[in-house]
């Protein structure tokens, strides 16, 4: 199993979170896992990109062109990390528009959750959903409860299920 | 026990602070800095795992990190000193000597290069300044090798009683990988200083000898069989043609050659150790490679030490001479090299957003106010979060650690020259760049009587880096409690007699005291004055618990001038062009208010949070 995502937004949308959940399923199931994150002045409200190589892999980026699966959690990225997927890799997005790719208003949905910055573990679920990821909705959970904070834990969960079922 | 345990998802960072606590470190000094900060924070988060005592602290710099680190060393222990490639530059000068004197314990030096760069000042390669300073550096290429490697590096600095570097660069320090844990080592030391005057207090006299030491020490490190580089032989299809790389430019290398069906079809070398080279390694390369291909990060340190006729490299214009050597640029010089097609796919050139003060941060209202009272001042400003001040037009200058204030009595002193009129000079610095090296600065502009406004942008803690404790706040590394250094005091005692402190949300008061602070330094008796704009971080969640908060709105009378989006760069705030009208984003906007002064036909009103 061999697997190249990117997760794309900007600083404070919890994209830091969502790459280590997403890690920590490969983790948990023994596949090797490389991360490549985005730390230091960008996470001020800039544009942050994370990649998560799944599978026998040596370097943490991924090349133009290569990239399964994105996770976009601002849609003003599709423009700037478009070309890092292939031409039939899937998209998932977080806006209101209508374009290229699966989009969802999960910022509306995060928000009747109370905190739009759940919107991140939203995307997730709606990507085990279309199976465009390589975790099941099981190890998913098994990862939130091991990395979400404990008083946040059934709030990102609540939040994962919605993904799952929207 | 099941063998999954022992695995863990760890950022490059963890793993390295995780194999500090292996190999039995027992002092552990950083400063913090982008890549390198997460290194001492793991080493705090699992200091538990330690089976001897383990002292840890967030030093005041790097300088005092490394001296620290050094003398732990001279005790027999192990140690680790812990940087940015930046602040190498600052722990320059015990660096250089160290060289000549060694240690005793293992002592390792971790300097986090950041090509791109990604959030640094420059390029500045730690592997060239190992060169230069003659001390062996150590480019691992995934976090699960850096962590790897570290208890080997320090038997290679006990072995020959030599500090040791270990350069991550960004892409190991924030990548994470699944990585083996292991035991920690219980080395039973005792701290035992052997005085040795003519090695540690080394006179010019006793320097020759210690030099020829060094030299030979390198000579033996050069040819240490487990620092070779290492060879993934080819199969032929490429003859007399070899691939040299080294640190995470090397794993990039290895999942194009993947990507492309030429794993296992070329002689592909990693360099582990890029300095010192083993010569015969160089001269291996010369007679059985006629081309050779070297990919390093940043510098050609590897390359000019082989010196290689048939080099393709940074210095013959094969590889581009500056920025990260990402998959997509290796691609390129790969592809030019064994003359394949080129890429077909060219990545697009677009950074997307760029980073902003948060909501809510009290530098943005410092900020727009002193751009305000002083719309023709000069802004030596410096490094932290507040560089994103450039944003708001209020900071003109940053250059390195502490040199606003040096800067802003340079501007100073060439304007006096001229005409007794002076711009009004407006430093910015923040809490923990004034202590890290603001202070000599400041006594230097005192006495050279300048006559500028500093004004310390105190959010009591280190923001940039995730909040690392500063000396006002009375708390070292981990939350252990010690003596609090107050600012005002230092400010007083380094001669500055106009001193007033503000929270800057109040504006009007903060707006006066700047006017009251030109005049200051324009009359008879004026130098230099200190404002302390006090107000914390929004990041810590304590501050923003403990602050009020209203909700944000925009009357129908805004006219969409777009003064609160540009002039003020609220991320919260954003203009419909079409409809003339400014929008509150109520997802990003915290309810602090500050934009509220702003607006110059009062469209901006707040009203009780519902």
């Amino acid at each position: 199993m061999k697997q190249q995502i990117i997760v794309s937004g900007i600083g404070g949308q919890g994209v830091l979170f969502l790459t280590r959940v997403i890690a920590q399923v490969a983790v948990d199931r023994g596949l090797p896992v490389l991360t490549a994150e985005t730390h230091g002045m960008a996470q001020r409200g800039g544009t942050v990109l994370s990649t998560i190589k799944v599978g026998n892999f040596a370097s943490p980026l991924i090349r133009t062109g290569q990239g399964d699966l994105g996770l976009l959690l601002w849609d003003d990225n599709l423009t700037v990390h478009r070309t890092l997927l292939k031409s039939t890799g899937t998209i998932l997005l977080n806006s209101e528009q209508t374009g290229e790719g699966i989009r969802l208003d999960a910022a509306k949905l995060a928000r009747e959750l109370g905190n739009a910055v759940l919107l991140n573990l939203i995307l997730l679920g709606r990507a085990v959903r279309e199976q465009a990821i390589f975790c099941s909705a099981e190890e998913c959970v098994a990862a939130i409860r091991k990395l979400a904070p404990q008083r946040f834990v059934e709030q990102n969960l609540q939040a994962f299920q919605k993904g799952l079922t929207s | 026990m099941d063998e999954k345990k022992q695995i863990e998802l760890l950022m490059g960072n963890e793993a390295i602070g995780l194999g500090l606590i292996e190999a039995g470190c027992q002092v552990a000094a950083a400063y913090p800095g982008t890549p390198s900060t997460e290194i001492l924070q793991a080493v705090i988060d699992r200091q538990q795992q330690a089976v001897e005592p383990l002292h840890i602290e967030w030093s005041v710099n790097e300088k005092i990190a490394f001296e620290v680190a050094l003398a732990a060393s001279y005790t027999g222990k192990r140690s680790v000193a812990m940087m940015k490639q930046v602040g190498l530059n600052v722990a320059a000068d015990p660096f250089m000597r160290t060289a000549y004197l060694g240690v005793k314990g293992g002592m390792l030096t971790v300097v986090a290069d950041d090509p791109g760069p990604h959030s640094s000042q420059n390029e500045q390669d730690t592997r060239l300044f190992c060169l230069q300073g003659r001390v062996p550096v150590i480019d691992p290429a995934s976090p699960a090798e850096a962590k790897q490697l570290i208890g080997a590096a320090f038997e290679l600095s006990e072995k020959y009683e030599m500090n040791i570097v270990l350069r991550p660069t960004t892409r190991i320090c924030h990548s994470r990988q699944n990585v083996a844990l292991g035991q920690p080592l219980e080395l039973s030391r005792h701290a035992d200083f052997k005085k040795d005057p003519a090695r540690w207090a080394a006179t010019p006299a006793f320097l020759p000898a210690l030099h020829r030491k060094l030299n030979d020490n390198l000579a033996k490190i050069a040819c240490e069989p487990d620092w070779q580089p290492r060879l993934t032989a080819g199969d032929g299809s490429y003859g007399r043609t070899a691939l040299v790389a080294g640190g995470i430019v090397y794993a990039h290398l290895v999942d194009l050659l993947d990507e492309l069906d030429l794993a296992g079809r070329i002689d592909l070398y990693q360099v582990v150790m890029p300095y010192p080279l083993n010569p015969d390694f160089k001269r291996r390369l010369e007679d059985d490679y006629e081309r050779i291909l070297i990919l390093e990060e940043t510098y050609p340190v590897i390359e000019l030490q082989l010196d290689h006729p048939g080099a393709a490299g940074k210095q013959t214009g094969a590889v581009p001479r500056e920025g990260e050597l990402s998959p997509d640029v290796i691609y390129t010089a790969l592809a030019a090299f064994l003359e394949l097609p080129p890429p077909a796919e060219q990545p697009l050139e677009r950074r997307g957003q760029r980073p902003s003060l948060c909501p809510g941060c009290p530098h943005r209202a410092a900020f727009y106010s002193i751009k305000k009272c002083f719309p023709k001042g000069i802004f030596p400003s410096d490094i932290g979060c507040y560089t994103l001040g450039m944003n708001l037009g209020a900071v003109n200058t940053v250059h390195c650690m502490g040199a606003c204030i040096s800067q802003g009595a340079g501007f100073f002193q060439s304007y006096r020259q001229d005409t007794s009129e002076f711009p009004t000079i407006v430093v910015s610095i923040g809490d923990s760049t004034f202590f890290h090296s603001g202070i000599p600065a400041l006594i230097n502009a005192v006495i050279q009587q300048t006559r500028m406004i500093v004004v310390i942008l105190d959010n009591a803690t280190t923001a940039m880096t995730g909040g690392q404790p500063v000396p006002h706040m009375g708390i070292a590394a981990g939350g252990r409690p010690t003596r609090a250094i107050a600012i005002e005091p230092l400010v007083k005692a380094s001669g500055v007699d106009f001193i007033e402190c503000c929270d800057p949300y109040d504006n009007n008061r903060f707006e006066q005291l700047l006017n009251q602070a030109d005049a200051y330094i324009r009359s008879p008796e004026g130098g230099v004055a200190v404002i302390i704009s006090r107000h914390g971080c929004l990041m810590d969640p304590a501050v923003r618990k403990g602050q009020e908060t209203a909700t944000i709105r925009i009357l129908d009378s805004c006219i969409g001038c777009g003064k609160c989006v540009g002039a003020f760069e609220c991320p919260a705030l954003s203009l419909d062009t079409e409809r003339k009208l400014a929008l509150v984003d109520q997802d990003r906007c915290v309810g602090c208010g500050c934009c509220i002064p702003v607006c110059p036909v009062n469209a901006i009103v707040k009203e009780a949070k519902s």
